[in-house]
């Protein structure tokens, strides 16, 4: 090999790639998936048990193997189709399938079919002369077509190479062709110069395996870019049964004919001793048989052999998981995949259990977790999850019985079992894409739903037939390519149409949360639910028919979605969006001749100094005091609700203690500044307001999403009386706090290393604050304005806002821009009053504090302003005289990108 | 005209964009798909797009047109799913030969019609080779892991005729892209060279795979270096990788590629990642801005878009692409 040539080297790969570099270490090829080298293995693929035989390829790939050799010559199976069976198998096996194979046959068909059927780069082991050039030539042609390495025996016309000279003289010829000839790259050939055995008592075999060796180096020296390989325990044949010196023969075989090159072959790791490890007078034997350096070598190890107690040591793959905790061994088994140990750890873990069904619903289901966690980070890829469902439903199997006798015995008693129903599954029309699809089949078939399989493309009508036939309990739709969308959108629609009442699940690479909630969701009264990852499809199907808490589950999912729906759109850039001047109009128009304005009792600013807190406590609107608390659902009914009703009703009497002392000891401070004053609308969307401390303009943004057909795009300014009209008309603003105080109690909670406190009195302080906006409201609606004196509401009502007229806080919908707050400061004085201050972000200090504006139209209403266009920020700077990129900052959250 | 390989080492080429976005702009319902010939097709025929290059010639004929105007030096002909197997959908597998002619006639003439205006920027047409719709290593029953739904002899077949129809119609270059799973573009691969040797003739080959998620591994298991390995065997032209993800997604897997193989490097990535409701919203400054960093980092020869791409996409990035040398082909030890 010409020194200036670069090195070429072999490139292997199965799902990742194997480079046989100057630096790689010697490349162990596993053969116990070789029916003529492993009995169990001929046996497990006559018998056709492929589970079993796939775990010999896996253990020896976790025992190190870099490429599996795998070879079904045998009289008494169909090599061809064991081999494409198997091989298949193992490419469903990421674990396994990582490393490369090797091809192993002395039947080319067998080749070619395995070739066939594997992605990455193979090794065929192996071709030769034996049958002349013509057919070397021709597969070494199919090999190289197919994109694998070969592995070429020292073999031709004549017969094996079975000395130095005889292995030279078929190498390079086999070299010379395949280089030349075929173009075969030399980089792919690897040599397999026959090991055969030593010290056998017969003279003409003492020099096997020094020939092998200098070979060998001769190979590697001269013909460039090739490999060496070979099968090394032919070396140590003649001691069969003592494997003491079998071990140390291959060592010391591999020792030196690694120096001499030999780069690959296959070696069975649990009969290697380490070199340095042979003991000295050992090791001198067989070195002097190895090496052919006596004589009497051969004589010499024999009667050493015979002091050595035969003592093997078992090297086999790292079991130590199977020491650690129960969940962790069953976890593990469910994301490696392996289920040779999952009935007996599933055993174990029912003999725990009060009941099977916990086994799945707690260990199996926290497993499955850990692979739904890892498969939607990207740890884990389709495959794995595959294998992790098969472990769940190995597990699964071994527990039905028992669930199943459970269920006898206590027929009443409701466990998951009875809530296991029938699922729908199919990628909808026009999209052929169903692997995810299909694996949420299998995880929910292991969850014990029966799966009705519709496959791919399935027509809408189809769906909707089938699942009337089959009376299933949900529709689960799949796709990946975008039209996808488009079909789940009509397949909502048309369940809604045959007013259908199942749960809909959506699933697949370009559906989202956002899609469903904005375009499906909205078609369909009955839950639709994005599931992306197949693990948590177990959670999300068993809470839907779960019959004891499926009703709140599916109003929680819509509220989920609805609120989603309304985040996702006010931030879409789907919609069209009007100029400002053309939104303004498009107004919202009252008839202010015919309105109802009603002249306030009392005009002016009012401070409350020290409100009785006491008095608020009807006002309170506790669901969202539940909401904090991650507790869902709403006050009252949430307290007897069956899943968190107990601990709801726990929360609540914690609350309330909290609250009577709050009252008793006046822990908090609540105060409120309001005003009524006269008011116009100027310019479409600014408000006057004239008062004897001072006037003052409020700036109102208005709506610019171009609507439908007679929706105005509405200003809070619409609701007030312009000023050309000739009308006066009025307007309130306020704001109330109940926070002083808040900051310390909670101090003093955390510092007694009560949390829950804490958070406790922050929470009900922002209750007790909204509960005075309430309150306040009415008695402005009712005394000092007093339009609404005959007004009596139940606080349920009031938490509905069934009153008349509106009070809209500035950093809410209908008026986002915070700015405004700082004009409330200014014409009540607010910090002055009642010293709640603006933070420089303009939020209120204390937290528990609510401010906004009063509008008493019977007309006005609440609305989200949504996205606005830059040309009304424009605008607003102008009219507001700020500078424009200081109300964009502000604006900016509206602003369309 | 001058030799492609030649040309890939002087100048970073560029390949189109999407064809199937554009079309999606005209609406054509399933009467436009059928035209006159199909109009009595048994089964539906809209979503069809290979058969456009029939029916509405013009259409294909009128992107490849504005592709070509954007600055491309290589445009795909409308080929995607040209396979009988992919057309069985379509009950079209008699068709697929004609098929892969027409598109690949009606690209090389618009082709002709740019290299004659401007003969120092000859345009050349790239046959599209999908993946059909089919793995051959993967199992569609998760029951059932040893099952195929096609063997790489069916794969083998039926990638020779869309071979055969792409060449005889005129087609420069062979591309078989968006290899999802390594099987069935190694069965093309296998059928280009029996072409070649059949029709002794030299065809550049460029192979393009899809790494389909944050696994940074093709639908098949194998990650990008695995996935050249097993495709090296065959003299490419060019090996990359397109789809699935967007340009700044695309990099480390382009930089293995680079740093591994003396073959030239491709990169068609989508126009971003599709949004919540599967467009493709990168800008062509964007992107630009993107592919800007494969320039700087030398890590391409060929550079285009798929998904979402458009000719707008196209003209920014041949802009950028001018300024730029060619990654040194056959440099890698």
């Amino acid at each position: 090999m010409s020194k200036q040539e670069k090195r070429k080297y072999l490139k292997l790969s199965g799902l990742e790639p194997m480079i046989v570099s100057a630096d790689t270490n010697f490349i162990n090829v596993g053969e116990r998936t070789n029916v003529a080298g492993s009995r169990k293995f001929l046996r497990l693929v006559k018998e056709e048990k492929f589970d079993e035989a796939l775990d010999i390829a896996r253990h020896q790939v976790e025992g190190g193997a870099q490429v599996i050799d795998i070879n079904m010559d045998d009289g008494l199976i169909d090599g061809k189709e064991a081999m494409i069976r198997f091989l298949n198998l193992i490419m469903a096996e990421p674990d396994i399938a990582r490393v490369p194979i090797m091809i192993d046959s002395s039947k080319w068909e067998i080749i070619e079919a395995g070739l066939q059927v594997v992605q990455g780069k193979c090794v065929v082991n192996s071709i030769s002369l034996k049958e002349g050039e013509e057919e070397f030539i021709a597969h070494a042609k199919a090999v190289k077509r197919y994109g694998a390495a070969v592995i070429v025996m020292a073999f031709d016309e004549v017969g094996q190479a079975d000395n130095y000279e005889r292995r030279l003289e078929i190498s390079k010829r086999s070299y010379d062709i395949l280089v030349n000839q075929v173009k075969f790259p030399p980089e792919d050939i690897i040599f397999d110069l026959n090991i055969f055995p030593v010290a056998t008592g017969m003279d003409e075999h003492r020099r096997n395996a020094i020939d092998f060796i200098e070979a060998t180096r001769w190979v590697r020296e001269n013909l460039a870019h090739c490999s060496v390989s070979g099968g090394v325990s032919n070396v140590s044949f003649s001691f069969r049964g003592n494997n003491t010196v079998r071990e140390a023969m291959h060592s010391v075989f591999l020792y030196h004919a690694i120096k001499a090159g030999m780069n690959m072959g296959i070696v069975n790791p649990a009969m290697l001793e380490i070199y340095d490890d042979i003991p000295k007078d050992l090791l001198e034997y067989v070195e002097d048989v190895i090496l052919n350096r006596r004589d009497d070598a051969t004589e010499r190890l024999l009667d050493f052999a015979e002091t050595v107690v035969g003592t093997s040591k078992e090297k086999t793959v790292d079991l130590s998981w199977r020491l650690e905790p129960l969940q962790d061994r069953i976890t593990r088994a469910l994301v490696k995949g392996i289920d040779q140990y999952i009935v007996e750890d599933v055993e174990e873990a029912r003999q725990n259990a009060d009941k099977p069904i916990e086994v799945i619903e707690g260990n199996l289901m926290t497993g499955m977790n850990v692979v739904g966690d890892l498969f939607g980070s990207g740890k884990m890829f389709l495959p794995q999850v595959v294998k992790s469902a098969r472990v769940m439903k190995r597990a699964v199997a071994h527990l039905l019985p028992y669930i199943e006798e459970e269920k006898k015995k206590n027929p009443t008693s409701s466990n998951g079992q009875e809530n296991a129903g029938k699922v729908l599954m199919a990628t909808v029309k026009g999209d052929v894409h169903d692997i995810g699809k299909n694996i949420v089949s299998v995880v929910l078939g292991c969850n014990n739903y029966e799966i009705v399989d519709m496959g791919v493309m399935v027509p809408p009508e189809k769906i909707i037939q089938t699942a009337i036939d089959e009376q299933v309990d949900i529709i689960g739709l799949s796709g990946l390519i975008t039209p996808s969308l488009d079909e789940m959108v009509y397949l909502a629609k048309e369940m809604e149409r045959k007013n259908f009442n199942i749960p809909l699940l959506i699933g697949g690479a370009t559906t989202s949360k956002a899609h469903t909630a904005v375009k499906i969701d909205p078609q369909y009264k009955n839950a639709v639910v994005h599931v992306n990852d197949a693990s948590r499809a177990v959670t999300v199907v068993g809470d839907l028919l779960n019959k004891r808490s499926n009703q709140k589950y599916v109003g929680d999912l819509k509220e989920d979605y609805e609120k989603f729906r309304e985040g996702f759109l006010k931030r879409t850039k789907q919609k069209e969006y009007l100029s400002i001047h053309d939104a303004r109009k498009n107004k919202y128009s009252i008839d202010w001749q015919t309105s109802e304005i009603v002249a306030p009792n009392e005009l002016g600013i009012k401070t409350i100094e020290d409100q009785n807190l006491q008095a608020l406590e009807p006002y309170i609107d506790w669901t969202p005091f539940f909401r904090s608390w991650d507790l869902h659902g709403k006050y009252p009914a949430i307290l007897t609700d069956e899943i968190v009703g107990e601990q709801a009703t726990s929360l609540f009497n914690d609350a309330q203690e909290l609250l009577q002392k709050v009252f008793d000891e006046k822990l908090l401070g609540a105060k409120a500044v309001y005003g009524i004053f006269k008011a116009n609308s100027i310019n479409d969307d600014d408000i006057d307001i004239s008062s004897e401390e001072g006037d003052v303009t409020f700036r109102t943004l208005r709506q610019q999403l171009k609507k439908h057909a007679q929706k105005p795009n509405f200003a809070l300014s619409d609701f007030i009386a312009p000023k050309e009209s000739g009308i006066q008309d009025y307007m309130g603003c306020f704001c109330v706090t109940t926070g002083f105080g808040t900051k310390e109690l909670a101090t003093a909670f955390e510092a007694d290393h009560d949390d829950y406190n804490s958070i406790m009195i922050k929470a009900l302080a922002d209750r007790l604050a909204e509960a005075f906006a309430e309150y306040l409201h009415q008695k402005v609606r009712k005394k000092d304005w007093g339009y609404a004196d005959n007004e009596v509401l139940s606080n349920e009502e009031l938490i509905k806002e069934a009153y008349k007229g509106i009070r809209p806080a500035p950093g809410y919908p209908a008026c986002p821009d915070h700015l405004e707050k700082i004009t409330i400061w200014e014409l009540l004085k607010v910090k002055e009053r009642i010293g709640v201050e603006l933070t420089e972000s303009l939020a209120m200090w204390p937290a528990a504090s609510v401010s906004g504006y009063y509008f008493a139209n019977p007309e006005a209403r609440y609305f989200g302003l949504g996205k606005i266009k830059e040309d009304q920020v424009k605008d607003f700077a102008v009219r507001k005289n700020i500078d424009f990129e200081y109300a964009k900052k502000w604006l900016n959250p509206n602003l369309i990108e | 005209m001058k030799d492609i390989q030649k040309i890939l080492e002087e100048r970073i080429l560029v390949l189109d964009g999407a064809m199937g976005t554009m079309l999606q702009r005209h609406k054509f319902t399933e009467e436009d798909f059928r035209g006159e010939r199909f109009k009595d097709w048994p089964v539906p025929v809209q979503g069809n797009n290979d058969l456009l290059s029939i029916t509405q010639p013009e259409a294909i004929k009128e992107v490849h047109r504005l592709y070509f105007k954007a600055g491309a030096d290589i445009v795909e002909t409308n080929t995607f799913s040209g396979t009988t197997i992919a057309m069985a959908d379509y009950e079209m597998e008699e068709l697929v030969y004609e098929l892969n002619y027409q598109s690949a006639k009606i690209a090389k003439e618009v082709a002709d019609e740019f290299t004659k205006e401007e003969p120092h920027k000859p345009r050349f047409v790239a046959g599209s080779i999908g993946p059909t719709n089919r793995t051959a290593s993967m199992s569609p029953d998760v029951n059932d892991p040893g099952f195929r739904a096609v063997t790489f002899d069916e794969l083998r077949i039926a990638y020779k005729q869309q071979v055969e129809g792409l060449l005889d119609g005129g087609a420069d270059i062979l591309l078989v892209e968006t290899v999802f799973d390594t099987l069935n573009a190694k069965a093309a691969l296998f059928a280009i060279e029996e072409v070649k040797d059949e029709r002794n003739i030299e065809v550049p080959i460029m192979v393009s795979g899809t790494i389909t998620d944050a696994s940074g591994r093709t639908l098949s298991g194998q990650t990008a270096e695995a996935f050249l390995i097993s495709v090296s065997h065959i003299p490419m032209l060019t090996v990359g990788f397109n789809c699935a993800l967007g340009a700044n997604q695309l990099t480390p897997h382009l930089e293995v590629l680079a740093q591994k193989t003396n073959f030239g490097v491709s990169a068609h990535p989508n126009a971003g990642l599709p949004n919540a409701f599967g467009e493709y919203d990168e800008s062509p400054e964007q992107m630009a801005a993107q592919i800007k960093e494969y320039m700087d980092k030398n890590l391409v020869n060929i550079i285009g878009g798929c998904c979402g791409t458009t000719p707008e996409h196209i003209k920014a990035i041949a802009d950028l692409a001018k300024n730029y040398t060619p990654r040194t082909i056959g440099a890698v030890v």
